[in-house]
């Protein structure tokens, strides 16, 4: 375990020092091209000073603004017991310093991420979605997911390098219509003002111009390559946390099937957080591949179903192998001899439910979250108080008896 | 002259490297015999947590359970032999009797769907399995620790380093329970 989390810091800190160069780069040739040969020096500072500013921002309150962007609410125990449970065990079996922070997201699309700078700090979020859907192995299995991605570091990269991203796209968006614009208005600056640099100044140009175009889809291309990876770390971590493949497997299997729309509050730099891409593609599976965050479903549901042997990480990386025939994708240090079986399943089987019933769930959980109250009447009617209703007693509206709201309310808050 | 200063230089250059060598090994084997215990407390919280959640679970089911009182002594006394114990050895043999007789009243919970139904009682239930998960888990993390403490322990050069300061290799806690412990039947008839 620790051996793996070594190599992926060490692959981590690699990352950030290629995109800091792609980063810089941009910034010297665009400034070589708009300023001329000093201009290159600027280029270079802006690119440091704005690379400083988003890293920054981003170790301070990365976590808050992706949950932000997320529309992401924290809650508390009362809102859903089994959520708190299940992250607490999986908390105690990676051996974490802390219990991550909970939230929920108000979406009934099923997805989950986590967020956070350190073990220490770090925040888990779900959809509504994911806890109407997913009976307790399934959803053991994808918190055990998001707690891999914090106990091997995953989470603070993520932030890192999207932001990275972020000021890469930013640079070269910024040059690309300053330049559109610019040619349509101001054309003199360049050919008249200096006679013999002008020719050398339009190959710079040029030069700027496929920079700025490659640059960022390149470290696109980067980007999501290595989060690929970490999502196969990641179910491999699962699987060794909870010594049940079986319970990820048939999570993911629910979320690639589930027939509502896609998550609303997704964006392409939030995209590789999540356990399961939240786009939902037609129709362009091969296509896709490089630039797709994820691994295809499909493959990392057959893969943990083929871990028969044993849910250690060597396990993983053989079923890996034999569903994939690629070269191994855990760092070879990692991969000790550890004889863990795999336990049985606990959750009851659960029925197939309709999707207005599971509509009427996530109305429910995120009623929870946001302070409704529940109560059923003697007549066997079921009536949410809105936060806001102040009186001590309602009238049930098919008995009308008067129902104690004071009692309910100490209950909740105790 | 030169000679005997070179010697002597390469001789404490050796032994100030030999130190240090010794106290990164004593460190680390501080470090993890710390995470054993840290691990050990884990498992310790959740234990306790199940004798605290036993008698309130009991006191729920009576009301509903009244033929059942063999079932609810044997949780109690394995619970009291569960709180008693002393060492690593006996509280797991114990916590193996006490979740024996728990997974038994579950079983005969079965038969009442009216405490099946029972708001609180089902939330009680929620925190017991997942404090037995919990349990389940700590169990392994501590025994992975464990595993990894005793490796160092006996591994060149770690060894000699443990030897001199007496480290001891700790026990797993492993749960027998009489169902594991019997033999996989296998009958061709």
């Amino acid at each position: 375990m620790w051996e793996l989390i070594r190599a992926n810091k060490r692959n981590s800190v690699l990352l950030m020092a290629v995109m800091a160069m792609v980063l810089l780069l941009v910034g010297a040739v665009i400034g070589l091209a708009v300023f001329g040969p000093q201009g290159a020096l600027f280029g270079v500072i802006a690119a440091t000073v704005l690379w400083l500013f988003l890293t920054l921002l981003s170790f301070s309150s990365g976590d808050q603004i992706l949950l932000a962007a997320s529309r992401a609410q924290p809650v508390t125990h009362d809102v859903h017991p089994q959520l708190f449970n299940v992250v607490e065990e999986m908390k105690i079996a990676a051996g974490l310093p802390a219990m991550p922070k909970i939230y929920i997201i108000n979406d009934p699309a099923p997805n989950a991420f986590a967020t956070g700078r350190s073990p220490e700090k770090a925040s888990v979020a779900v959809t509504a979605g994911l806890l109407a859907r997913l009976n307790r192995d399934e959803l053991q299995g994808v918190i055990a997911h998001e707690i891999s991605h914090i106990l091997h570091r995953d989470i603070l990269y993520v932030t890192l390098a999207g932001i990275m991203l972020g000021g890469i796209v930013l640079m070269s968006q910024v040059f690309l219509r300053g330049m559109f614009y610019s040619s349509m208005s101001s054309r003199r600056r360049y050919s008249s003002g200096n006679q013999g640099g002008g020719q050398a100044q339009i190959v710079l140009l040029v030069v700027a111009i496929l920079v700025a175009i490659l640059a960022p889809i390149m470290a696109y291309l980067l980007y999501f390559a290595l989060s690929r990876r970490r999502e196969y770390l990641a179910d491999a971590g699962a699987a060794r946390l909870t010594r049940y493949p079986e319970g990820l497997a048939s999570a993911l299997e629910k979320i690639a099937t589930d027939p509502a729309p896609q998550l609303a509050t997704v964006n392409k730099a939030t995209a590789p957080m999540y356990i399961a891409n939240p786009f939902k593609k037609k129709g362009q599976r091969r296509l896709s591949d490089l630039t797709s965050t994820h691994p295809p479903i499909s493959e990392r549901i057959r893969i943990l179903r083929s871990m028969s042997q044993g849910a250690s990480l060597k396990d993983y990386s053989e079923a890996y192998g034999s569903v994939t025939h690629a070269k191994n994708i855990i760092p070879a240090v990692a991969l000790k001899t550890e004889e863990i079986r795999i336990r049985e399943g606990q959750a009851q089987p659960t029925k197939e439910q309709k999707v207005q019933d599971r509509l009427h769930q996530v109305g429910d959980i995120m009623r929870k979250v946001n302070g409704f109250l529940f109560l059923t009447c003697l007549c066997g009617l079921k009536l949410k108080v809105p936060p806001n209703f102040k009186g001590d007693t309602v009238k049930c509206p098919r008995c009308s008896r008067a129902l104690d709201l004071a009692a309910q309310r100490n209950a909740q808050h105790r | 002259m030169t000679g005997a200063l070179i010697v002597l230089a390469v001789f404490f250059g050796v032994a100030f490297l030999l130190v240090l060598f010794v106290i990164g090994i004593y460190n680390s084997l501080v470090r993890l015999r710390n995470q054993v215990d840290n691990a050990w407390s884990q498992i310790d919280v959740q234990l306790k947590r199940r004798h605290d959640l036993i008698p309130n679970l009991v006191e729920t089911a009576k009301g509903y359970m009244k033929h059942e009182r063999e079932t609810f002594e044997a949780i109690t006394e394995a619970r009291s032999k569960a709180m008693g114990a002393g060492n690593v050895a006996d509280a797991a043999k114990a916590e193996g009797q006490l979740a024996e007789a728990l997974s038994k009243f579950m079983l005969v919970v079965e038969n009442y769907p009216d405490l099946k139904a029972n708001q609180n009682f089902l939330s009680l239930q929620e925190e017991l399995s997942s404090t037995e998960n919990k349990i389940a888990f700590a169990r392994q993390s501590y025994n992975d620790q464990v595993l990894f403490f005793n490796n160092k322990i006996e591994m060149f050069p770690s060894n000699i380093i443990a030897g001199m300061f007496s480290f001891k290799k700790r026990d797993f806690f492993e749960v027998e329970t009489a169902a594991e412990r019997e033999a996989p039947k296998v009958s061709f008839s």
